[in-house]
């Protein structure tokens, strides 16, 4: 699609594009780029995870007692995985709020550096700042990833719509993978039901793995998966918390240990 | 009686599930400028993060909900082991991992009550 949109702006993108890439695009409007963005969500390995992933964390609304639309709508205003996971698993569970709301701020944490990280790449000097809200609540994993990728090639200019576009799409695929879950885990033989609960497992377990990169990722994440277990069983209160902040810590002792012992 | 039914779903999403998740994101839109991806304090609080999202990993499979927790334990632990093989012998594709996690899963179900 393409539109035009008159002749200042024309000649102000002319006169960008001889200044870098000789690339022949005609000009577009932040209608148009912002469907750019969706097309590259489409086109994008995070489109089909997070169908899996949504497959996974609408069939645990389903299993916790949660409606359709509170998944959904937590999709929408939480729209963090891995929260999302924690957050219906724990309230479905009955924890106390407050360890609820710590367990699900501590596992967003990540998002900080990532909004941190991605708004200056797409600020213009004349981009107002309730512009960013909406690209800032949009960040998550799989937006950041890709955005991070696909911007370089892109004119600042058109930037932001280009990551809500591409956001918003990746948001689609989840609500389709939250409703396909939900529908499927109330019609599903057990088996198969069984299999539909354990897509939320298996898939954060490869993808934190591929995203725990640095020594201090990787101890966390092992020094995680034995103490959640262990702390639940001997019901430990607020299980969740204390697995992050000992397996967490330990996980940074150690690595500053040998850091020091370089 | 479940305190959930009492605040009313909605106000709770918002209130345990929205605000502590937003919070970070605003506060990186005032932050903007100025912090470093991989100082000391960001790399420590990634951990904390990283772990607890481990636990719910591991509580997951081995204390499950509803219907995963009709699947033998060893077939649950099995099936995870070997999805987590697949994803690292298969170029770390997480789509490798989740098929062969998941074939294991109900393959190693239907072998057991064989």
């Amino acid at each position: 699609m393409i539109v035009r949109t008159g002749a200042i702006w024309d000649m102000q993108v002319a006169g960008h594009r001889m200044s870098s890439t000789p690339t022949p695009d005609p000009p577009r409007s932040a209608t148009a780029i912002f469907f750019d963005g969706m097309r590259a969500s489409a086109t994008s390995v995070f489109s089909y995870v997070l169908i899996g992933t949504y497959i996974g964390v609408g069939a645990l609304g389903h299993d916790f007692g949660f409606s359709l639309i509170w998944a959904m709508l937590s999709t929408l205003l939480v729209w963090v995985g891995p929260g999302q996971v924690i957050l219906i698993t724990t309230l479905g569970g009955g924890a106390p709020y407050l360890e609820v709301a710590l367990a699900v701020g501590l596992s967003s944490v990540r998002l900080f550096p990532m909004v941190v990280t991605l708004l200056p790449l797409i600020k213009t000097p004349a981009t107002r700042y309730r512009e960013l809200l909406l690209p800032a609540h949009l960040t998550a994993v799989s937006m950041w990833v890709e955005a991070l990728r696909l911007l370089p090639a892109r004119p600042r200019e058109g930037r932001i719509a280009f990551c809500n576009g591409l956001a918003i799409g990746f948001m689609l695929a989840a609500h389709l993978g939250t409703v396909l879950g939900f529908q499927l885990a109330g019609s599903l033989p057990p088996l198969l039901n069984a299999g539909l609960l354990f897509l939320t497992p298996m898939s954060f377990l490869c993808s934190t793995t591929r995203n725990a990169r640095l020594l201090v990722d990787r101890l966390a994440l092992v020094f995680g998966l034995v103490l959640g277990p262990l702390l639940a069983w001997w019901q430990v209160g607020l299980d969740l918390l204390w697995t992050g902040i000992i397996g967490g810590t330990a996980a940074y002792g150690l690595y500053r240990l040998r850091e020091a012992l370089r | 009686m479940n305190a959930v039914a009492e605040l009313g779903p909605y106000l709770v999403l918002i209130l345990v599930g929205f605000l502590p998740t937003e919070i970070w994101r605003m506060l990186g839109v005032v932050a903007m400028r100025g912090v470093d991806e991989e100082s000391e304090l960001v790399v420590w609080i990634r951990a904390i993060a990283v772990a607890v999202l481990a636990g719910v990993i591991a509580k997951l499979t081995l204390i499950p909900p509803g219907a995963l927790a009709g699947i033998p334990a060893p077939v649950r632990v099995g099936a995870v082991a070997i999805g987590l093989l697949a994803f690292l012998l298969v170029r770390r594709s997480v789509f490798a991992g989740v098929a062969a996690g998941e074939a294991a899963l109900i393959g190693g179900t239907l072998l057991w009550n064989w």
